[in-house]
This record gives structure tokens, sequence and C-alpha cells, in this order.
């Protein structure tokens, strides 16, 4: 295809993904280095009948001129990434110098918004991913043993999870494990403990909403590994039973060496998926308990003061962290197109 | 498979069906659940006394006279007017697919068909694009759709979440048009078609088996996207997910929860319809990209 016809066929595409995606970037990096603008201030001498007294008052009509002037704000360079809301350095300094042994520190660090939110996005994100990738692979092997009219049936029930729209799913899920919910009421039973109530308790929360994550994602892991169990080669199995490997031996060494590269698939895009956990977050109202890094965005941004730069300045550090979990991805693809020309 | 070396001792069968089984209610029975609750009033639905009142809805007989009750729907239907909310749905998701469709189609094309290096490094960007979470991009839309007075309108969303979708779009029907042999389309240009006219007449008869499996995606990405609606959508225009969430703000208070379970019980339904028909689509999508590597 000539360079042309390349270009106009690409253009439409193209400048939707110009326009919307790369121009918001450099957008979101620009407006993280500015602040809004602070009230000018006005000393104003009050005289009455007691003597004069001297004022600061919000010179209002100067503010509004300067914000007109001036609407992205003022700039302020990398302050804003340092200031509490975002890496919190002069905290984060201060909490080493003075605490007493790493808990305590680590104690600080998790009071300070932005560390609270990353602690709990990577949490969920390194948890729930390989658990997820092993409960898939685990339904994937059983429902390949099964009979193969039920087999449709499984899959169409097993698909529900992941297609239905996050926030509906995190509601339904948390409606049941709620403490009036039938889950929690079964909990409570068990337990012993009529107190036992998922909004009350951090540790709980996060069980929960990782629960969740297994739930929603482990059928994406089960029906790419389901499709890779179609394309074992089967002379490889039965030359491995025919030399006596058990059942659990042929799954070791001829089945999962076989799914490997769909391990590392399914870890990557999960990877990348999990990182932006937000909507379960608002679905099981655990704000009070875990925050993630998108959830801090969505909070900058709703309200009703736009905190339009701050937000900013956090979208930037999230691109940041996904470019992080991204770059061995990126380098592989790299090296193979490197190979190939 | 059926030889004496392949068939299953009797407890590994049995382990086998009690896993699936578990996995299945897993799977399903939250939504059986939440579906029968919703016909059921709230102190049914969430039954503190005694949990066997879910099931049977002994509450529900006392406030309505009957074990079933439509009175959530109607709330949140009539008296909530979540009927508006599903017309917006509706309205993004048709054009969001089409256009999304569109202009990925050409652009999908073009990238599966020429050999130069720069497709590799468009691809590449697509892959990143694609994984940028989108909220991530809002802050970057408010200023612009403030300043030009564009701000909550239902074509601002549509046009937003068509970019969005473009890069999966795009990888997608690369990897289904690079599976289509590009000897169809070069025989059409030798017999004097331009490259347009070859992608008209020889490639879009053929296609569709991919563009339907990408259009599904595209429909379940609008139609599930919370974050970037309910940020760049005025209360009027809010469409369903987004008005489900306020419900959550609103009635929590005044105690109609059951709006709200009623609500998600109508968000759900389509989607559930969807998996029925196109299930053999959505699963060749999800392992399109995994086989290729």
């Amino acid at each position: 295809m000539k360079h042309r016809t390349f270009f106009w066929f690409f253009l439409p595409t193209g400048l939707a993904m110009l326009v919307f995606i790369a121009a918001p970037l450099v957008s979101i990096v620009t407006q993280s280095f500015f602040a809004p603008h602070e009230a000018v201030l006005i000393e104003v001498e009050n005289c009455g009948p007691f003597g004069c007294k001297k004022e600061t008052t919000i010179d209002q009509e100067a503010t509004a001129a300067l914000r007109e002037a001036e609407p992205m704000g003022r700039f302020v360079g990398f302050d804003v990434y340092l200031d509490r809301g975002h890496l919190a350095v002069t905290e984060v300094g201060e909490a080493w110098r003075n605490a007493d042994g790493l808990g305590e520190f680590f104690g600080t660090l998790f009071n300070l918004p932005f560390y609270r939110a990353l602690s709990f996005t990577l949490t969920y994100t390194f948890v729930c991913t390989p658990l997820l990738i092993a409960l898939g692979f685990a339904i994937a092997i059983s429902v390949n043993a099964l009979h193969r009219k039920l087999k449709g049936v499984v899959i169409f029930f097993s698909l529900l999870p992941m297609i239905v729209t996050p926030l509906v799913g995190s509601l339904i899920l948390f409606w049941m494990i709620d403490s009036r919910g039938v889950i929690g009421n079964f909990l409570q039973y068990l337990t012993n403990d009529p107190d036992l109530s998922l909004k009350a308790s951090s540790p709980l929360m996060w069980t929960s909403l990782i629960v969740y994550g297994i739930w929603s994602s482990a059928p994406f892991a089960f029906v790419v590994f389901y499709a890779g169990l179609q394309t074992v080669p089967k002379d490889t199995l039965e030359a491995a039973q025919i030399d006596g490997a058990t059942r659990w031996q042929q799954i070791r060494y001829v089945t999962i060496p076989h799914l490997m590269p769909l391990v590392t698939f399914v870890a990557l895009i999960q990877l990348m998926d999990n990182f932006r956990v937000f909507e379960p977050i608002v679905g099981f109202s655990a704000s009070a308990h875990a925050t993630s890094l998108s959830w801090i965005i969505f909070n900058d941004l709703g309200g009703e003061t736009q905190q339009l730069s701050a937000a900013a300045t956090t979208s930037v550090l999230t691109v940041v962290g996904v470019a992080i979990l991204l770059s061995p991805v990126l380098v592989r693809t790299w090296r193979e197109f490197k190979g190939r020309t | 498979m059926s030889s004496a070396a392949t068939r299953k001792p009797l407890p590994l069968k049995i382990a086998l069906w009690a896993f699936v089984t578990i996995w299945l209610l897993m799977a399903a029975f939250p939504f059986l659940w939440t579906l029968w609750g919703s016909f059921k009033v709230e102190l049914d639905f969430f039954s503190i006394a005694d949990w066997t009142n879910a099931i049977t809805g002994a509450n529900t007989e006392r406030t309505h006279g009957s074990t079933f009750t439509g009175a959530g729907y109607d709330g949140a239907w009539v008296q909530e007017d979540f009927w508006r909310n599903v017309i917006n749905t509706t309205f993004v998701c048709i054009f969001v697919v089409c256009t999304s469709l569109t202009i990925g189609t050409l652009g999908g094309y073009a990238l599966s068909r020429s050999g130069f290096k720069y497709v590799f490094w468009l691809l590449i960007t697509a892959l990143i694009f694609r994984a940028i979470p989108p909220i991530t991009l809002v802050s970057g839309y408010l200023p612009v759709f403030f300043d030009w007075n564009v701000w909550g309108f239902l074509p601002t969303a549509i046009i937003v979440l068509v970019a969005i979708n473009q890069p999966f779009t795009l990888w997608m029907l690369h990897s289904f048009f690079e599976s289509i042999p590009k000897e169809l389309d070069e025989s059409a240009k030798v017999d004097g078609c331009t490259q347009f006219q070859a992608f008209r007449r020889v490639i879009i008869p053929v296609m569709w088996p991919g563009v339907i499996t990408t259009g599904l995606f595209s429909f379940l990405l609008a139609y599930n996207d919370f974050a970037v609606t309910s940020m760049i959508l005025n209360e009027g225009n809010r469409t369903m997910i987004p008005a489900i969430a306020a419900f959550m703000g609103t009635t929590q208070t005044e105690g109609n929860v059951m709006f709200a379970v009623a609500a998600v019980v109508s968000a759900t339904a389509p989607l559930f319809v969807m998996v029925l028909f196109f299930q053999r689509q959505i699963v060749s999508g999800l392992t399109a990209g995994a086989v290729k590597g």
C-alpha cells in the first residue's frame, strides 16, 4: 500500500486518537505543573470611631482578573508532585527521621492519601492476578474433562461475572456480602459474631474487594486457557501416558509448559486492568478502608471544587505506573521486531 | 479418548464435578439471587431477622398482598425516570459502535496491508493507549470542554468513547485482516481497482465475522463505562451506569435501595441476552489476541 493511500485510510482513527488520547496526555502533564491562583490579598485600613485597624481581605476583582488573564494558574514546577496529597516528600522525610522502626514508618506512610491508594492498588493488582490465573486454570482443566454437551452451559454461566458491568457486578456482590445480605448473615452465623461487618473492618474490606476481583476476572483466564487446552498436542500426551506419567505429571510436564505463553498473556492483560481498579471501590462504598489511584482522580474531579491540577498530577503518576508495568511487554515486542527485520 | 488409560477413576470424577458445580454456583448464584430479590421489599432482600424471608417474601406479602412485587421497578423506571437513562445508553451505544467500527475498519485494514516500519510504531502506540486508564485523561478533557461549552452533551461522550475504543478496535481488526489472504485484494487491484474499490468490493463482503466480534467488545466498553461518562455527562444526559451510581447516593438515605436493585437487574438483562446469542463470538474474540501471542 502506498504511503498516500495509507494516510487517508488511517486518518479518521488516527485523528480520533491524536485529539482525544494524545492531546489530553500532553494536557495533563502541562496542568500538573500549574496550581490554581491564590486569592489576591489587600490590606485595607478601616478607620472608625475607635481608631484605625488594618484588615486583610480578598480582592475579588483582582483575583478574577488574574484568573482570567492566566487560566492555567501559576507555574509551580514540581511543587504539586511533592505536596502532601501526592508524593508528600516532606512528610515522608519527617516520618523516616522520627519513626521508631519500620512499622511506625509504614504506619505514617499509610495515612498519606497517595501512599494509601498506592498500597491498595498494588496489593490488589499483585494478589488478584496470580490467584485468578490459578482459579481460571483449575476451571479450564475441570471443564475440559466434562461431557461436550455440558461445556456450552458451563461456559455461558462462567462468562457472566466478566461480561457484566464492573459497577453492577460489584453492587450485586456487595449486597450479598453486606452484613444485612445473605452471605454476610451466613458469615455472622459461622463466626458466631453478630457484629461482624464489612463496613467496620479494613482487612475484611480488602479481602472482599480482592474476592470480587478474582470472581470478575477468572472467567477471562478460564476462556483463554480453555482455548489453549484444545491445542495441546495429543501425541505428546499419549507418549507421556505410555511412559507411565500420572495424571498430575501429565498436567505438570505437558499441559502447563504448553500453556505458558498464554499465562504470560493473561498475566500482562490482568496486571494492566487490575491496576486501574476503581468501580468496586464505589460499588462496595469502600473508600473509608481502601482507595486506589483511579479513585483519587475521580474524587478530585468530582465534588464541589474541581481540583483539576491535583487530579492531573495523580493522573500523570498513574500513567507512569502503567508504563512501568507495561515496559517488559514493550521491550519484548521491540526485540521480536528487531529480530524480524 | 475412551481408552482404558484415559478413563477417569470415580473419586477424580466426583472431585471434578464438585469443583465445576461450586464454580457455577459462584458465577451464577449472585445474579439469580439478585433477580429473585428485586421483586421483594427491602426488608426481605436484606433480611436480618430470618434469611429465608428473602426466598419466601414474608414481608413482601404483608406489604403488597403478594409474594412478588414490581414496586422496585416501578420506583426506578417511573418515579426516578430510569427509562431516560436507558434511552441515553441506547443512543450512546449505537453511535459508538457504528462510528468506532467504521473508522476502525479502515484503519485496521490499512495497518494489515502496509508493510512499512511505521505500522509497528502505530501498533505499539495503540497498545500503550490501550493500557492507559481512561480516567487519567478526563482532567485533560474537562477544561477544554468547559471552554467550548460542549460539556454534558451526549455527542461529546460518544466522540470520547469512540476515541478510547480505537486502540483495542485497531488491534482486533488488524489481526483479523491479517488472516484474510492478501492475494484477494491484490488480484482485484491487478484487475484495475483502486485500493478503496478493492476494499469495498472484495474485503467488505468477507469481513463481517471479525467486525461483529469487535463490535461486541466496543458495545461492552460503551455500555460498561462508568468513570468517563459520569464525569462528562450532566445529570439530564446520564447513561445507565452513572445513574445507578447516583441512585446509591440518593436512595440509600430514603430507604429505596430496591430502586437501585431493580435498576441493576435491568442493566444486567441486555448483557445476559447478548451472551446468550453471541457466546461463540465473545469466546473467539477473547482468545484471538492470546493464541496469536
